[in-house]
């Protein structure tokens, strides 16, 4: 594990108009690790990784990468970067097939014009053999035809076949069953130990003591620990998640703070 | 993020993982069984047409004795081919999930611009120019359409409906202002020739010839790329197959059309078409985007894909086919009149792109449909006609053939939808 993280968000804010939807954020990723982003809806987990993915800018504070400070232009400069967002519905078009969902918007060309069918299909199978991705017969077929766990299997292996450093699966197991589940829970393990840095956000504590060597909890759009797994327990992270301890609640009178930024960053998560 | 073929990716395993896939669809049977297997998951493809066109054919062949005559086959293919050509465009704007109603009156506007600059002496330009000056009128239109609806946001549908109006109106305006009667003829040889002219018997023999090599040689050559890279290949046995049951089917055809009149000359031009936008359409990255949009619109944007333009470059194919149907049309009848472009054109060319199996969802369907369903509109209203049917009961079967085709595609994407998992 290395000393510097990959990637870190320091003191990171967002407002939606007079919504508070992160305030002052630390947020911090290293290779080979799997860190956990939990919170109650509302409490800022897809605001600041639609930051990090440069959907739009945070309001202020900086975000480090390599060390070095970055400003990530839009979904495009993010993934040049090497960071790789796995969003909950997945993105894949249900009509086309493997290969083509997972070069789609990159495909690689004879000439400029002709696709190079032979080359992608051979490419992808690699990307899905070397990620242990055993259940998928063909990657001819189209998606229409694919379980969630192989949904899920192949939007993971679109996102690491690009060189990519930093891959953030939102919300990964949330349509599936208990089987599926373990399947992508496995997989996300494997990425670690490929020396990517991965995020994994989602509500289901059970999915985070499987997999997350660190715990990182926001409440209100605030962060209100970060912890090891293996230094904690459950009941911890459940506490930090509904009566975590907030720094501070700003523009806004202590006693109305409960309410208002729950509303309103329910409707961001949306 | 363009594509680096020599770019390791992270999943690639050093010296690279057996790929274990290719041993299914190596053999025939294997094949077969894939098949199979994706029809009874709702992806017929192209199997319910080819069915039906051979009932319908079958159908009418016993009810008409005359049905099955060279020259009724000829008439026939020549019906069909302005429908075909137009459809083409119908399967692109389909294809991304939209419609486009303006199709039978855009061709009018191009069939009625190239006619009057024909005129001779006023101003009597060639041609070569004055098609091109006509096509470049009806790919605008398409242009102007596709900037509405991406820009202002509007569905395609009103957005065609209005162009169905304005482009009805814009005929009549023409056709009217330069003649009195409302008919204009056209009097060059080489457009007259268009749906007029034959190919010799020796030139239709060459062309079938030369159909059947190229489509082996391309077969063979993408199955032997393919295995080169240790992919599953077609089997050889079956591009023997289908080579075969192609030549079959091209030389059955070239032979009874020289019983007649020989190969026309319109079929010639259908062909290359349909051979150029089923390439776009299936090996290139703007006919894989074109099936991104119509698949998931938010994947595509998602992908980096710009929805907007796909969907204008679309809009474009459409009128510039409807433009070539258009000319195609006014050829075979050497005149354009105030009717150019009205009458059930417009649902004859849309039946025809939806009866070949294009998905009315979007996402779905091949270029070969519009030739396929244009075979089974031309054979139907042609048997009919043989048959002597009053105009009701034709309208009344070609509808319900239309509702049938409707039917399949909206059963086999709920059986998709049902195997899809989630």
């Amino acid at each position: 594990m290395a000393d510097t993280p990959l990637l870190e968000c320091r003191k990171v804010s967002k407002a939606f108009g007079a919504v508070q939807a992160l305030y002052r954020v630390d947020f911090e990723m290293r290779t080979g690790e799997v860190m956990a982003l939990v919170g109650d809806n509302g409490a800022g987990k897809s605001t600041l990784i639609k930051g990090i993915a440069g959907i739009y800018p945070f309001d202020e504070g900086e975000v480090l990468f390599d060390g070095k400070r970055v400003v990530i232009h839009g979904p495009r400069d993010a993934a040049r970067r090497g960071i790789e967002v796995v969003y909950q519905d997945l993105a894949l078009a249900d009509n086309l097939d493997v290969v083509a969902n997972m070069f789609l918007g990159r495909e690689r060309t004879l000439g400029s014009v002709v696709l190079d069918e032979s080359s992608m299909e051979r490419t992808a199978r690699e990307t899905l053999d070397g990620l242990s991705v055993t259940t998928l017969k063909s990657v001819r077929q189209t998606v229409a035809g694919l379980s969630g766990g192989q949904r899920q299997s192949v939007a993971v292996a679109k996102a690491v076949m690009w060189n990519s450093r930093v891959v953030i699966l939102d919300e990964p197991t949330a349509a599936l069953g208990v089987a599926q589940t373990r399947q992508v829970l496995n997989l996300v393990r494997r990425l670690a130990e490929r020396d990517l840095a991965v995020v994994i956000v989602t509500h289901n504590l059970h999915d985070v003591f499987e997999v997350a060597d660190r715990i990182t909890v926001l409440r209100l759009g605030q962060r209100v620990a970060l912890f090891e797994r293996e230094k904690t327990t459950q009941q911890e992270v459940v506490h930090a998640i509904t009566a975590g301890t907030l720094d501070q609640v700003p523009g806004m009178d202590p006693s109305a703070a409960a309410e208002a930024p729950v509303e309103a960053g329910a409707e961001v998560e949306a | 993020m363009s594509a680096d073929p020599t770019a390791a990716p992270v999943g690639r395993v050093p010296g690279g993982a057996p790929v274990d896939e290719r041993h299914e669809s190596e053999t025939i049977s294997g094949y077969v069984r894939l098949w199979w297997q994706g029809v009874r998951a709702g992806d017929l493809g192209t199997l319910p047409i080819i069915i039906g066109l051979a009932l319908i054919v079958l159908t009418f062949g016993l009810l008409e004795e005359n049905f099955f005559t060279e020259r009724n086959f000829t008439n026939l293919l020549l019906q069909m081919a302005a429908v075909a050509t137009m459809a083409i465009g119908v399967v692109f704007v389909l294809l991304i999930g939209e419609i486009d109603l303006s199709v039978a009156f855009v061709s009018a506007v191009g069939a009625v611009v190239m006619t009057l600059l024909l005129r001779p002496d006023d101003p009597g330009w060639p041609w070569w120019a004055a098609i091109a000056v006509a096509l470049l009128c009806t790919t605008t239109i398409g242009l102007l359409h596709a900037l509405v609806i991406t820009k202002a946001g509007v569905p395609s549908f009103v957005v065609t409906l209005a162009g169905f109006l304005i482009w009805s109106g814009v005929v009549l305006i023409l056709t009217t202002q330069y003649s009195t009667a409302g008919t204009i003829r056209i009097q060059d040889a080489t457009v007259v020739g268009i749906a007029n002219d034959f190919l010799s018997e020796l030139w239709g023999w060459i062309l079938a010839v030369a159909v059947v090599v190229a489509y082996a040689a391309l077969q063979l050559r993408t199955a032997i790329a393919r295995r080169a890279r240790s992919l599953a290949g077609k089997p050889t046995s079956l591009i023997v197959l289908q080579t075969v049951g192609l030549a079959a089917v091209t030389f059955a055809a070239v032979w009874y059309l020289n019983q007649d009149r020989g190969v026309p000359k319109v079929i010639l031009i259908l062909g290359i078409l349909l051979v150029f936008w089923s390439f776009v359409a299936s090996r290139t990255r703007f006919g894989r985007h074109v099936y991104a949009v119509g698949g998931s619109a938010e994947a595509a944007r998602r992908a980096g894909i710009n929805v907007d333009r796909v969907r204008i470059q679309v809009f474009m194919i459409s009128g510039f086919m409807a433009g070539v149907g258009g000319i195609m049309l006014a050829s075979r009848l050497r005149s354009v009149a105030t009717n150019t472009g009205s009458g059930n054109l417009l649902l004859l060319v849309i039946a025809a792109a939806v009866i070949g199996g294009t998905s009315l969802f979007g996402g779905t369907g091949r270029v070969i449909a519009a030739l396929l369903g244009a075979l089974v509109i031309a054979s139907i209203q042609n048997g009919m006609d043989l048959m002597g049917l009053a105009s009701g009961t034709k309208f009344v079967i070609t509808g319900l053939v239309l509702l049938g085709a409707v039917l399949v595609d909206a059963v086999s994407k709920r059986r998709r939808a049902a195997r899809g998992g989630v």
